[in-house]
């Protein structure tokens, strides 16, 4: 079996699962919809692997395979083709993602029980992992924009899962809306890439880029751009980063998958994969940077008054994702790409802890409702405490090593940059503050009602089923989430993939350790070979003192939040009423949502409403419409006055008209 | 001798021509038809038409005017009816004006022969002999179609005046049937099960309606 | 006498019978004046028929005999159907008959 062989089989096997489960799902008995869905997905991993180890059969300098399964549109100058391009940046991903999402569909199988729409979530799921590996695997930009198309409808379907809740499907019609823009913008970089490179495919273009684009000119700058409305569209940075946290609607497992550790990592995997386009528009990629600065910074302070658990660490995610960005916009590939890797490990093992806990609160999400849950939920405290301190960047954790390795490069670059590596160590501060600011709030304290329950052995459960949002009554039958209620501690699948996830949050940072080995960027380096940053070099010395200062601040978080909430209980109320105004700024996003609203939302309403009644009601129904049919009704008024039913007027008519004939004979002969 | 005849049998024709259109009983006038009918047989003759001329005595005043007693006899039809309106001064115009054309038509057309008293007279012109040789030689179709005509007029005629089973003439004709419809037919409301098939009236029944919907056999399911 | 005045008499019974159809409201009478029509046309064939010295022309009249007979037949028959659904035996009240 070829690697290319390998990648067609890694892509078709969650194809087979959607179709399996989505086809069948009257008959799948109980649970094994979701074993199926599993199954499938490690197969995908299986597959990624064998991919992986016959890539590296080949010397550093053949390891870029493509593969074409049939020609889908070639004609006319257009090549579009059902392609693959199996390289050591899509194999990296397709091990990130189908490792990733086999640990989830594990999680989901327990978390998802009981639930009425249990092989629809798991036919979406897998729907939405074959959208991803597709996406990451695409030969050209047309398939790319397919599996980005896809996986943006398979969010839409998990984020209104629960579709009878208003509250999910409005949250589903945001995300979808707003990925439009940004599917958008990538359609017309694609065009104007192919209108000047006269080729869809990746290495065609790469290729052609230097001979046809003049460096930093206006047509490069434009596409770039474009690409980069796609990617923070999808990646969730501002400003169109509105729809990530309405996004916790779905399930959260789904939250896991898809908005922590595949789909918006997209972003990043395109802009790491056209580093040519980038590099040869400097100013796009500095925008591109700029933005990820910026919304790292937005995105850390939000976190820090979100009051939903999910929210926090969704705000989290986006923060996360905004370092990535500004790395692989400045040229820190494989820093970016292993920090994605971390993250999907340690965003995912907080989202699962985080379902757990939901669990244990029968639904409920908010952090003013928990505390004291440590002694009751040991396992999944464990894993938080994995988790956070992977992500505010604690050694030895995987986090410390691959965010400190982006701010080293982004100061390695020196001049402007410098200030955007200062303020990602500020981001590094307030990471460590929300993040251990969630743990204690949930975790420490005097434990609430519900914990208390749990430590007399009895899981509690809703009398009435609401809204975590917005408290109203549900139900738990078809549209809505089942009556279980799943913590990991009892549960042995959602504990092994809790495990495999603190384990590899653990461990996973070791193979790319500043001086002893480099093993991520050895493997991209084939990718990346023709990026103007391929040798540029982080030094040592300076690597590890960025690492050095990176644990120092993450130490400087983790105590800063344990002083506000647990050393003096009053002190957080007290800093928020000094500081109120900043406090309700933060928390109402800094305003993002009402900007939007009045900058598009309102204008796209009124030019709508304005249409309707003048253009719609008056032009189009009252002149088009009404008066052809006016013109037409009075026409035949007009004649129907003619139809009287007299017979002696016909007869009159008659004798009139024959007459007239005879006349005119009569005057022609 | 012949312009004597003519000409009473012409005044004959045309006086009950306007008997026919003036007199106000529907009766007497089918009478002033059968006497101008007689008037245009002597015409015939005077023509040579012989065969004609009998033909028309014996069929059309014959058997058609007396078929057209027996219906005004059943009809009645003796109200006075004035006509109405505009036609009445406009209908006698229209038939002025139709004759002036047609006597300029006919007689200023230049056929010559017009004038003259016809063509040199063959002996049994118009006689049953040689029309007949005729129907069963040169008009042979004709003859024939014009049979399956009478056929279709007969049949035609005892098609429309039969009397509908069952109709009796004082009985009122029911306009309104109320059939339970099949299905897949009927209003939306009636396919939601909120009101069953041939109830009437929204804003009356509507409420009672409703609450019976609720016990009522379709309302299972009703969305 | 010339062929002419024959026509002149034919004329003439025509429309009296068309001055007739559109004057009278019973429906009877009108189709007397129909006849009437017919006639005057019949008169008119014969007269040609004795013009040319040709036969056709009778034949002609003969047949358009016929056609009166057939068409007053079924006229009639309308005319008791009418009578028996108690509608008015007038036209200008029948003036919604159709189907």
């Amino acid at each position: 079996m070829s690697a290319t062989t390998a990648a067609w089989l890694v892509l078709l096997c969650p194809l087979l699962g959607t179709i399996v489960i989505g086809l069948g799902y009257r008959i799948w008995p109980g649970r094994s919809a979701g074993w199926i869905a599993t199954l499938a997905i490690a197969l995908s991993f299986v597959f990624s692997v064998i991919a992986f180890a016959k890539l590296l059969g080949f010397s550093p300098d053949h390891r870029t395979l493509t593969s074409t399964l049939w020609d889908y549109d070639v004609s006319a100058g257009v090549d579009a083709k059902v392609q693959v391009l199996v390289d050591p940046l899509s194999v990296f991903m397709i091990l990130v993602v189908s490792g990733v999402s086999t640990l989830i569909h594990l999680y989901s199988v327990t978390y998802l029980t009981l639930d009425r729409g249990f092989s629809r979530y798991f036919s979406y799921l897998n729907f939405f992992v074959f959208s991803m590996l597709l996406l990451v695997l695409a030969g050209n930009f047309v398939l790319l924009i397919v599996g980005w198309a896809f996986v943006g409808a398979a969010s839409y379907l998990l984020i209104s899962f629960w579709y009878r809740r208003t509250t999910a499907t409005r949250a589903g019609i945001k995300a979808f809306v707003i990925n439009v823009v940004g599917d958008v913008g990538l359609v017309i970089a694609t065009f104007i890439l192919f209108q000047h490179t006269g080729t869809v495919q990746f290495l065609g273009v790469f290729g052609d880029v230097p001979r046809t684009f003049a460096h930093n000119g206006i047509a490069i700058d434009v596409a770039a751009l474009l690409l980069l409305v796609g990617a923070f569209a999808k990646s969730a940075q501002v400003p169109l980063h509105t729809w990530l946290p309405d996004a916790m609607e779905g399930p959260t497992p789904v939250s896991a998958l898809i908005h922590a550790a595949t789909m918006v990592t997209a972003g990043v995997y395109l802009i790491a994969r056209t580093h040519v386009i980038f590099e040869w528009a400097p100013t796009a990629a500095d925008v591109g940077a700029i933005g990820g600065c910026l919304t790292l910074v937005v995105a850390a302070t939000v976190a820090l008054v979100q009051v939903d658990i999910k929210r926090v660490i969704a705000y989290s995610t986006m923060s996360q994702i905004g370092y990535m960005i500004m790395g692989v916009c400045l040229g820190a590939y494989s820093a970016g790409l292993f920090h994605l890797m971390t993250h999907a490990f340690f965003k995912a093992l907080l989202f699962m802890g985080a379902g757990s806990v939901i669990g244990a609160m029968a639904g409920n999400q908010s952090l003013d409702r928990m505390g004291g849950f440590r002694r009751v939920l040991p396992f999944t405290f464990a894993c938080f405490i994995i988790g956070g301190l992977a992500l505010s960047g604690m050694p030895p954790f995987s986090g410390w090593l691959s965010k400190d390795d982006i701010i080293a490069f982004v100061d390695h670059r020196g001049g402007v940059f410098v200030i955007l590596g200062i303020i990602g160590y500020g981001g590094a501060l307030l990471t460590g503050i929300y993040t251990f600011r969630m743990i204690f709030r949930t975790f420490f304290g005097e434990p609430v009602p519900e914990a208390v329950e749990l430590e007399h052995g009895h899981l509690h459960h809703a009398d009435v089923p609401t809204n975590p949002m917005t408290g109203e009554e549900e139900d738990t039958d078809v549209g809505f989430p089942g009556p279980g209620h799943f913590i990991a501690e009892r549960e042995w699948p959602m504990k092994i993939a809790m495990g495999t996830l603190a384990v590899l949050a653990i461990i996973g940072g070791v193979i790319q350790i500043p001086g002893v080995d480099d093993g991520i960027t050895k493997f991209l380096a084939p990718t990346f070979a023709d990026s103007k940053y391929a040798h540029v070099e982080v030094g040592t010395g300076s690597a590890w003192l960025g690492l050095v200062i990176g644990a120092l601040i993450a130490v400087a978080g983790i105590f800063i939040a344990f002083r506000i909430w647990i050393a003096r209980p009053g002190t957080a109320a007290a800093l928020r009423e000094r500081f109120a105004a900043v406090y309700t700024f933060l928390w109402h996003k800094w305003y993002f949502d009402e900007l939007i609203d009045l900058l598009i939302v309102r204008p796209t309403l009124w030019t709508g409403r304005m249409v309707d009644s003048v253009l719609e009601r008056g032009l189009i129904q009252g002149v088009l419409t009404g008066g052809t049919t006016g013109a037409v009704g009075a026409l035949s008024a007009a004649v129907r006055r003619g139809q009287t039913g007299f017979l002696r007027y016909y007869a009159a008519l008659m004798i009139v008209c024959v007459g007239g004939v005879a006349l005119y004979f009569l005057i022609a002969s | 001798m012949s312009a004597v005849l003519f000409f009473i049998a012409a005044i004959g024709a045309i006086s009950g021509a306007i008997g026919v259109v003036m007199l106000r009983n529907p009766f007497y006038s089918v009478l002033s038809l059968a006497f101008h009918l007689v008037s245009l047989a002597a015409l015939f003759l005077l023509l040579r038409a012989e065969f004609v001329a009998a033909a028309q005595v014996i069929v059309y005043a014959g058997a058609v005017m007396v078929l057209y007693v027996f219906v005004v006899a059943y009809v009645g039809g003796g109200e006075q009816l004035s006509s109405g309106g505009v036609l009445r001064v406009l209908g006698p115009l229209f038939a002025l004006g139709l004759v002036i054309e047609l006597c300029i038509a006919m007689l200023g057309a230049g056929l010559k022969g017009v004038n003259s008293k016809g063509a040199p007279f063959i002996p049994g012109f118009g006689t049953p002999a040689h029309i007949g040789s005729l129907f069963l030689t040169k008009f042979l179709l004709p003859f024939e179609v014009a049979s399956i005509l009478l056929l279709a007029a007969a049949v035609g005629a005892v098609v429309l005046a039969r009397r509908r089973r069952g109709l009796e003439p004082d009985e009122q004709i029911e306009l309104r049937i109320e059939a339970p419809r099949p299905a897949w037919t009927g209003t939306m409301a009636e396919a939601a099960g909120l009101r069953g098939p041939g109830q009437e009236g929204l804003a009356a029944s509507d409420a009672e309606a409703v609450t019976t919907a609720a016990d009522s056999s379709n309302r299972e399911g009703g969305w | 006498m010339n062929i002419g005045w024959y026509l002149v008499v034919s004329a003439l019974i025509f429309s009296i019978g068309a001055g007739g159809v559109l004057i009278r409201r019973n429906p009877l009478v009108i189709l007397l004046c129909l006849e009437l029509m017919l006639n005057g046309a019949n008169l008119a064939l014969v007269a040609f028929a004795r013009m040319w010295g040709n036969e056709d022309g009778q034949i002609f009249a003969l047949i358009v005999m016929v056609v009166a007979a057939a068409e007053v037949t079924v006229g009639l028959g309308l005319v008791v159907a009418i009578y028996r659904r108690r509608l008015p035996i007038d036209v200008d009240g029948l003036n919604e008959l159709q189907g």
